[in-house]
């Protein structure tokens, strides 16, 4: 049993140091961002595509979860569980509320796009961000560092109480207000 | 004593300002003051007026020397405008004349306008009136008399639109200003050149300069000036072809006929070409012009009068008629004569037309002569003073108008044979349809319904004056040297021409025998003779057409250039003003595209100036780096 | 800067294998336009609503990425990230209730009919 478990070892063992020797890790990391990337924009691309408007709200909680797996690729694991949880458990849950509460009709085609006209301009507006900005991305010289992944909930902590703090307290107020806002304007203000 | 109304000359055309001043910010309403006061300035100025013309006899100031008080009213540039007085024989003459028909007429307005509530109003505007023909007559320079003269204007206007509630009123003021402004347009234009070519407009100025002017640049310029400021009294005196206010004027009360349209204001065209004749008799085209214009308007007006019927209006062509031999006289080169008759026949004229204005009244306010008959029985006063102005109008000697139009024949004679037999013409149709005018209205059997009855006081004493005056203002001029006193040129001398003379006392009897015959005896009709005249009666009877003429230019012209104008003003004007509201409308339009109220519009637009904003930001950015190299 | 024309395959896989951050950029650029794109293409409010949260998503993304791949002392992107998620859920609430709202009064959601701005 021991010489099969060092056989094995020492095979794995070789088998890494010949992976990374082949740049395997980089190969995978990068297969995994893809694969994630993918996730993220062909579900965009379904939000925006779909008939069906349901479809369009679950393919957006699709997009989203793609994203926070994303943060955690990028050593953001807090802004992940963040993401997961606020976006894909809040807002998505908001949105297909909303959704619910204000369709009559049929639910099969009711995400219909405006006229070629609108879809033509926009996809110029589109196209010229994007080419714009991708040229942006690609052309600029950048500095990269090395990935150094810490504790990002202790150290969001860390900087959430020190040095933006007053954001931190204004942010509050905000989500208050906002919520009492939203119950203003949902019920009327003379009920509310 | 004559030398304070000299010095004090100025107050003659100030009284009557006055008076138009009190009248009309005080008493219009009350009849009697108005009259109480524009009499009694008018009889100051007429004081004053006397007081001038003695001062001019025992002066005595002569025609070549006049008495000039002036100051400067105002400069503007290099160009100074002055006011003042100039008095010569001329002047005291017309000064006499004003005055005194203008206080004669002021004192028969008050009989005449005794029962129109507009009384106050009237003697406002004959104030006014006579007050701006004193200031006109005593003008120093043409700036001064071209004021004045529109102001005789406005005060004709005013007054022929008198009765302002009638249409033809209304239209006869408008025609009687707008025709004459056609003449005051030329005479300003002349009176502009005057200023330009010489410096100045001063009479006396002028005086001097002009021969010195004459041998070095010649007449050419000069022409154009005298025919210009000519075409004033082409308008003001009523000569052809402006002629055709003056009968329209009589629209306005008969006292208004007497004073402007008969003695003073149309005289004023007359006056002017006088108080200028060192310029026009240095011009012998002009001359010429003036000579054959007077003498056909003349001669045209006659022919027109012996068929009308309106009392009036027989008189108003008589005035053109009259008018027309005075600038004759001036064209034929007699200033003598042209003044003398002037005089003369403001008395005369003016007495004819209140006679007219009394028998009018008395008729209740009917004026076709055909439709009076036989008032010389009922009223006697007028009768006589209409005879009396009847006589004196056709030359019967000894009455004034022998002598003043044996003037102007004689000198007609002079220079041309077919004016003189023009004016010979013109004196025979003058005595026969004067003489027409007297045996149909006040000969023959009265009519049934006629409610005529002799005039009131008022009415009657001016008439008795101005008959007296009509009597003997010619024999008195004649005999006393006029010709010696307002005279231009060599001295003529104070002679009459008997065979002329004779000519036309024989020309004038046979009228009157005709007239008598026709009209009177009834020998021959007066239905049959129109009727064989046919083409010709019917002429004159429409005046020849010249009104309708106008109105035909008028229409063609004005009409036609109006629609033109109306045209474009719809179509270019209007267009680009419409052009620009449709174009701001347009772009408008084409703007609120971008703001449909569309959320989504807005964020397109957003974004396409974001894309924008970063393509330039990177093109920045890539310059930078080009520039500086490396990473940063 | 390298001319494009000049790159051979081995580059492009190099840079293709090599994530980066331009990778995330040009990843979160993508995400940015179709949510644009949704946006101006979708006729309901509410699908347009859905557009914007892609958008501000792609926008933390970035954050989150530059965070990473520059060298930073402290975790200032993700927290301005944190700020933005929240931010963007206050945003979504009062616009679901706006939307509600809108509902209610007009009976339409359709981005078409609303357009009372106009002007």
């Amino acid at each position: 049993m021991n010489d099969l478990l060092s056989l094995v070892h020492s095979l794995v063992n070789g088998g890494m140091d010949m992976a990374v020797e082949m740049g395997a890790p980089d190969l995978i990391l990068a297969g995994i961002f893809y694969a994630l990337a993918g996730v993220a924009v062909l579900s965009a691309v379904g939000v925006v595509l779909c008939r069906n408007v349901v479809h369009s709200a679950l393919l957006l909680t699709a997009s989203f979860i793609g994203t926070g797996c994303l943060y955690i690729y990028l050593d953001a694991d807090f802004m992940g569980a963040v993401q997961f949880l606020v976006y894909g458990g809040a807002v998505a849950i908001l949105i297909v509320m909303a959704l619910m509460l204000t369709r009559r009709d049929d639910m099969d085609h009711s995400n219909p796009s405006r006229g070629l006209f609108h879809q033509v301009g926009a996809a110029v507006v589109a196209g010229g961000f994007l080419l714009t900005m991708g040229l942006a991305a690609l052309l600029s010289p950048f500095r990269e560092a090395p990935a150094s992944p810490g504790d990002s909930a202790a150290g969001l902590a860390d900087l959430m109480l020190t040095k933006y703090v007053l954001p931190f307290e204004v942010a509050a107020i905000l989500l208050l207000i906002a919520m009492i806002g939203a119950i203003i304007l949902a019920k009327g203000a003379d009920e509310a | 004593m004559f030398d304070f109304a000299l010095t004090h000359a100025w107050l003659i055309p100030l009284l009557p300002a006055l008076a138009f001043l009190i009248i009309g910010l005080g008493t219009r309403r009350d009849k009697d003051a108005s009259a109480k006061i524009a009499i009694t300035f008018s009889g100051l100025s007429f004081l004053l007026a006397l007081g001038v013309l003695g001062a001019v006899i025992t002066r005595p100031i002569v025609m070549a020397d006049p008495f000039v008080m002036k100051t400067l009213w105002a400069k503007v540039g290099d160009i100074e405008l002055s006011m003042g007085v100039l008095v010569d024989p001329l002047t005291a003459m017309m000064l006499f004349v004003v005055t005194t028909v203008a206080l004669l007429v002021q004192i028969y307005s008050v009989g005449y306008m005794a029962h129109d509530p507009g009384a106050g109003r009237f003697f406002a505007f004959l104030s006014l009136f006579a007050a701006s023909m004193l200031g006109l007559v005593l003008s120093v320079n043409f700036m001064q008399m071209y004021a004045f003269w529109e102001l005789v204007g406005l005060c004709s206007y005013l007054l022929i639109g008198f009765y302002y509630y009638k249409d033809s009123a209304r239209e006869a003021a408008k025609k009687a200003f707008i025709t004459t402004r056609i003449g005051d347009f030329g005479m300003l234009l002349g009176i502009l050149l005057v200023q330009l070519t010489f410096g100045t407009m001063d009479f006396v100025e002028l005086k001097t300069l002009l021969p010195t002017y004459i041998w070095e640049t010649g007449g050419g310029i000069l022409t154009i000036i005298a025919l210009l400021l000519f075409i004033g009294p082409i308008g003001k005196s009523g000569q052809f072809p402006l002629h055709v206010w003056l009968p329209d004027a009589m629209e306005g009360p008969t006292p208004v006929s007497a004073l402007i349209h008969a003695a003073t204001m149309v005289v004023a065209g007359v006056y002017l070409v006088g108080r200028a004749y060192f310029l026009f008799s240095a011009l012998p085209v002009v001359l010429e012009v003036i000579a054959w214009v007077g003498g056909f308007t003349a001669f045209f007006a006659a022919t027109i009068a012996v068929t009308q019927r309106p009392f009036k209006r027989i008189l108003a062509y008589s005035t053109i008629s009259q008018l027309g031999y005075m600038m004759l006289a001036l064209g034929v080169g007699s200033l003598t004569a042209s003044m003398f008759h002037l005089m003369t026949h403001a008395f005369f004229k003016a007495l004819l037309f209140l006679c007219a204005g009394a028998v009018i009244e008395a008729m209740h306010e009917e004026a076709d002569i055909f439709k009076m008959g036989g008032l010389r029985e009922r009223m006697p006063v007028t009768f006589r003073c209409m005879a009396i102005g009847v006589l004196a109008i056709a030359g019967v000697p000894p009455l004034a108008g022998f002598f003043s139009k044996d003037a102007i024949l004689a000198a007609a004679a002079e220079v041309s044979l077919p004016l003189y037999l023009l004016a010979t013409a013109t004196a025979f149709l003058t005595a026969f349809y004067m003489a027409r005018l007297l045996f149909v209205a006040f000969f023959g059997e009265v009519k049934p319904d006629c409610p005529a009855q002799e005039t009131n006081a008022w009415m009657r004493w001016p008439l008795v004056i101005l008959a007296a005056l009509s009597v003997v203002s010619g024999a008195w001029g004649h005999f006393a040297g006029f010709g010696e006193w307002i005279f231009y040129g060599p001295v003529g001398e104070e002679h009459i021409d008997w065979l002329i003379a004779g000519t036309s006392v024989a020309l004038t009897a046979v009228a009157f025998y005709l007239a008598y015959e026709i009209y009177v005896m009834k020998r021959w009709s007066a239905y049959e003779i129109s009727r064989r005249l046919g083409v010709l009666y019917r002429l004159s009877y429409n005046k020849y057409y010249v009104d309708e003429f106008y109105t035909v230019i008028r229409n063609t012209f004005v009409d036609k250039l109006g629609a033109v104008l109306y045209w474009f003003d719809l179509h270019v004007v209007d267009g680009v003003v419409n052009g620009l509201a449709r174009f701001t409308g347009g772009l408008s339009g084409v703007l609120g595209l971008a703001e449909n109220g569309q959320v989504q519009r807005y964020v397109a637009v957003f974004y396409c100036g974001v894309i924008a904003l970063t393509a330039y930001s990177l093109l920045i950015a890539a310059m930078l780096l080009a520039v500086v190299g490396g990473a940063f | 800067m390298m001319d494009p024309f000049s790159l051979t395959f081995m580059d492009v896989f190099r840079f293709a294998t090599h994530i980066g951050l331009a990778h995330f950029l040009l990843l979160a650029a993508v995400l940015f336009a179709i949510g644009l794109f949704g946006l101006l293409t979708r006729r309901g409010l509410i699908p347009a609503l859905m557009c914007v949260e892609l958008m501000l998503n792609a926008v933390n993304l970035n954050l989150v990425a530059f965070n990473r791949y520059l060298p930073m002392p402290d975790l200032s992107g993700q927290l301005m990230a944190l700020f933005s998620i929240a931010v963007g859920a206050a945003e979504v609430a009062v616009g679901v209730a706006l939307a509600f709202r809108v509902y209610r009064d007009r009976a339409t959601v359709n981005l078409d009919d609303l357009d009372h701005l106009k002007g």
